[in-house]
């Protein structure tokens, strides 16, 4: 079976990069194969990124507020590529109202500040089926 | 070292450590001070080395600056919450800028879509800084400016609002965080490569030693360099090696060491473990007032006695049961103070989830006044002198950061040091590490892997209105539209030139911003001569 | 998979990216994507860039990138991480200092433990990057070694990248890379020492025994873009003189008969197994060799000479 290949992308215009490369890490000695996107990534960039990498999921980052402008616009470019069954998940100060409306536009999970590392990894494992990619 | 006398009962643990990783004694004694020579090591308060605290009476003479960062939405916004800041007690003001601030962009800007006003308040133009200080006479307060990249800009945008309010630059105090160098290894918002970067800061030196004498024109921060992961060793040894990279630089501009040592000031976090973080905050006046002296030969009091603003560790905050990191604040803030800092900033404690709201941040200010006026410890200059752990933890964390500059020394300094990613890869680890501690359960973080509650405590929480962005959008267009663009262009062209030459670029970038240019465009005049950065990445 | 192929020809980047898993992948759906797009591509020039990590070759990389597509090229990556983690997971940041936009394609390909399924992998990306009508494509592998010039192999043109102040660089260099350098780049030619290491790797190149072509070397400043236009024109250079020598399409016969040689020791391999395993040889041998009655490779003569004749038609 191949290996989860999953995108770390920091999106938006904050730098925090502490928790994506933490999580870039984890999922590393997990088996997966992590793409990082290095800071300040447009969603046109993640969205590019994420196709040509051919990726199973999208883990988003952002702590710079913008999430509800940012993510949705990653989604829907996905989805106008037909990459719409990525799993695509969001880690970063997200406000609890804000969840419903970032699950409806079909981010798979939000993970605020404090996830062990290892509940990121069951998650991806646990619904990301990698058989035949075609 | 002596014998450790056996314990009566079992330990809870086979060992333990500091939130570092530094082991601990069950217990420290007099032989743990041998090597302390008192009058050679700590000094008193107000003398070399400075240990126990850059001035003789410290807080029986003046409290510290109770100085809350605040800045969120449109410059008016701010402007209502410094008001309500200063009438509630606050002593000075912190202005936080957002994102397309931090990054050099104008609010109109495609690459600032959904981020104005955010983090910070959004400013574009010097009418925008006009009204940021409304009301405010900048004679009689002293403001701390977070901002590095383009820190040059808004220094000149904050000197242009004095003039317009008729207040003479000598008459200005204050501080521009103004420290590249931990963007690069830390903080990451950065626009310049390091080596035209350096030559900003200078150029601020200089402008400043001769027109603003009483600004400080960098803040040396250790705050983000720990927060981005690092151990409190070497959160120290880093932010005084960058410290002792802007005494180099600004020598070799060409400055004496006196017109410029005395404005740097330093900026440190302040984190859980309480002993650890007093005994650093004690070690960073060591060792900045000895290497200044050894090294440099540097014998100017103001020069060797380090000052420092401190903040309590964000990263302590907890998202889960958001209550209880009143209690951390206010422990983190005790060891600032028994640390001796000159200026503090006390989180509020829903920050792990937004922006403060009004209640939190009149929280966070209390506390800063039940320490300052209940607790007593203000009744004497640095308590905590003698106590045979913390002299042992200050000489260790000494030890720890000369060790470091040794590392730094052999890679050939700290700019290099950067470009070879060693205090990223440093960071990345300790902070992999800390992850690690924490996931097996060596480290407690109360309400998040113990004491957890199922439920969610609920917390209102501030948010930022979508219509700031659209709004300050409408308004930086307008002004393009409103200016003398011929005047615009000309004076923008004579930042370039000055970019590209050697002259000191406040003056151009001064008539710039009076001319109408906006502070991205002045900033993209200087990304089109010096390039953009793009760090190494270093997991 | 006629549809994937399709569509990948069509110039679909998504059908690209995932036909590149496929192939990673292996099995019978990547012959399957390999035989449908035959006879597709072989114009692609294909260049390797190598050298020791801190080159700066991923900043040199997307100025050169950058360069080409300027020039109308349109440039697919392929950023190769010999690298094998005891995890079997890879951490992959060449991307951070690439651009986007139209007529540039960038993949990150890992080890996935075995060095030699990452040169078939990356061989094979190429064929489809090539296919889907890439004008250049770029190799990028970090670190040196063995997997490093296997994979180095692929490439008509290989550019070895250095830099000043990499300790002593010139005599560093791995004995194999040398040799199969085209183009010497010395990169952040604005660092002190610059001049000193161009002029010992041209004195090197001098020394070293003739060859047909002989190697530039160029100083480049990826950051400041310099240098980039001389790297651009040498590029081409080995190409046209690739084609003049006859070398182009020798070099594509090469490479055809080893991914034959390749796919037929892996398919003979598959099919003979299959039969031993039919008959009961296979396990036979494999209990005897356990109970230590066998020696292993008189077992291994001992199940062949039972399935020979009859795998032919497995």
């Amino acid at each position: 079976m191949r290996p989860i290949r999953v995108l770390v992308a920091k999106a938006g215009l904050d730098s925090h990069d502490r928790g994506a490369k933490v999580i870039a890490r984890a999922l590393r000695d997990a088996g997966m194969e992590v793409i990082y996107t290095g800071l300040h990534r447009t969603p046109e960039h993640v969205i590019q990124a994420a196709i040509q990498e051919d990726v199973d999921v999208v883990a988003i980052s952002l702590l710079s507020g913008a999430h509800l402008t940012v993510v949705p616009k990653i989604i829907a470019g996905l989805r106008a590529q037909d990459a719409g069954d990525m799993l695509v998940l969001l880690g970063g100060i997200v406000p609890d109202e804000d969840v419903g409306p970032l699950r409806q536009a079909g981010v798979a999970a939000v993970f605020g500040p404090g996830t062990d590392t290892a509940e990121v990894v069951d998650f991806i494992q646990g619904h990301v089926r990698t058989g035949s990619p075609a | 070292m002596a014998q450790k006398p056996a314990a009566e009962a079992a330990e809870r643990a086979p060992e333990f450590r500091t939130l570092s990783g530094r082991p601990v004694k069950r217990i420290y004694g007099p032989e743990d001070l041998a090597g302390l020579d008192p009058a050679r090591d700590l000094g008193d308060p107000g003398e070399y080395p400075y240990t126990r605290g850059p001035y003789d009476t410290m807080y029986r003479g003046r409290l510290w600056t109770m100085r809350q960062f605040a800045g969120f939405g449109t410059a008016a916004e701010t402007n209502a919450r410094f008001k309500y800041l200063l009438e509630q007690g606050q002593t000075g003001l912190s202005v936080a800028f957002d994102y397309p601030r931090l990054l050099g962009l104008d609010s109109d800007h495609p690459r600032a879509e959904g981020e104005v006003g955010k983090m910070g308040v959004a400013i574009d133009t010097l009418d925008d800084m006009q009204r940021l200080f409304d009301g405010i006479p900048l004679d009689k307060v002293s403001t701390s400016m977070t901002i590095n990249s383009g820190a040059i800009v808004m220094l000149c945008m904050y000197l242009a609002v004095a003039e317009r309010q008729g207040v003479t630059w000598d008459k200005v105090s204050g501080t521009i965080q103004n420290d590249i160098l931990k963007e690069y290894t830390a903080q990451k918002t950065y626009i310049f490569p390091p080596r035209p970067s350096m030559r900003l800061i200078t150029d601020m030196f200089a402008f400043c030693s001769e027109h603003a004498p009483r600004w400080n024109s960098v803040s040396i921060s250790g705050y983000h360099i720990r927060e981005a992961g690092a151990t409190a060793g070497q959160e120290l040894a880093f932010t005084l090696a960058d410290g002792f990279a802007y005494v180099e630089a600004g020598h070799a501009a060409g400055l004496p060491y006196e017109a410029f040592v005395p404005r740097l000031s330093f900026f440190f976090d302040v984190h859980m473990d309480f002993f650890e973080e007093i005994a650093k905050l004690r070690a960073a006046r060591r060792i900045w007032a000895r290497r200044l002296r050894e090294r440099y030969g540097i014998e100017d009091e103001r020069s060797l006695r380090l000052r420092f603003h401190a903040q309590t560790a964000g990263c302590s905050l907890t998202a889960q049961q958001p209550m209880v990191n009143i209690v951390r604040t206010a422990i983190e803030a005790l060891a600032g103070v028994l640390g001796g800092c000159q200026s503090l900033h006390t989180n509020s404690f829903d920050e792990a989830l937004a922006l403060p709201s009004t209640e939190a941040v009149r929280i966070a200010l209390r506390t800063q006044q039940v320490i300052a006026e209940e607790t007593g410890v203000t009744n004497t200059v640095d308590p905590m002198a003698g106590s045979y752990y913390l002299e042992a933890l200050t000489a260790d964390l000494e030890r720890e950061a000369e060790a470091y500059f040794d590392k730094i020394e052999a890679i050939g300094g700290v700019i290099p040091a950067i470009e070879a990613g060693f205090f990223q890869r440093e960071i990345a680890d300790a902070s992999y590490q800390y992850q690690q501690r924490l996931q097996h359960g060596e480290l407690a973080v109360v309400g998040v892997n113990k004491y957890t509650l199922d439920q969610k405590e609920p917390v209102e929480i501030l948010r930022v209105d979508p219509e700031v962005e659209r709004s300050q959008v409408q308004r930086v267009q307008a002004h393009r539209a409103g200016r003398d663009q011929a005047a615009t262009d000309a004076a923008l062209v004579a930042v370039g030139r000055a970019a590209e030459g050697s002259a000191n670029l406040m003056p151009p970038i001064l008539a710039a911003l009076k001319a109408g240019a906006t502070f991205g465009e002045v900033c993209d005049r200087m990304r089109a001569v010096y390039g953009e950065y793009v760090e190494p990445i270093i997991f | 998979m006629s549809e994937l192929a399709e569509r990948l020809l069509a110039g679909d980047r998504r059908a690209l990216a995932r036909a590149i898993t496929v192939v990673e992948t292996g099995g019978a759906e990547r012959a399957d994507l390999l035989r449908r797009l035959h006879g597709h591509g072989g114009q692609a020039h294909v260049v390797g860039i190598t050298g020791a990590p801190g080159a700066g070759k991923s900043t040199l990389v997307a100025a050169l990138a950058g360069a080409l597509r300027d020039a109308g090229e349109r440039v697919g990556i392929l950023a190769v991480d010999p690298s094998s983690p005891f995890s079997g997971g890879a951490l992959l940041g060449d991307r951070v200092r690439m651009g986007t936009g139209e007529g540039l394609f960038i993949r990150s390909l890992a080890s996935r433990g075995h060095a030699g399924g990452l040169s078939r992998a990356t061989a094979d990306a190429v064929r489809l990057l090539d296919a889907a009508g890439f004008s250049v494509i770029v190799l990028e592998t970090v670190g040196a070694g063995q997997g490093e010039v296997e994979i180095m192999r692929l490439a008509h043109t290989t550019v070895v990248v250095t830099v000043p102040g990499l300790g002593d660089d010139v005599q560093a260099f791995k004995a194999g890379i040398m040799e199969i350098g085209d183009i010497f780049v010395v990169n952040k030619s604005d660092l002190p020492g610059a001049n000193i290491t161009a002029r010992d790797l041209t004195t090197m190149l001098m020394l070293a025994p003739p060859r047909p072509w002989s190697p530039p070397v160029i100083q480049t400043s990826a950051l400041k873009g310099e240098g980039l236009a001389q790297l651009v024109k040498a590029i081409g250079d080995h190409a046209r003189w690739l084609r003049e020598a006859g070398r182009w399409a020798g070099r594509a016969a090469e490479l055809a008969q080893r991914r034959f040689e390749e796919a037929f020791a892996e398919m003979g391999l598959r099919r003979l197994r299959a039969a031993a395993e039919a008959s009961g040889a296979w396990q036979a041998a494999m209990a005897a060799v356990a109970r230590g009655e066998l020696d292993p490779d008189a077992a291994a003569e001992q199940a062949l000479g039972s399935v020979s004749g009859a795998w032919t038609s497995v």
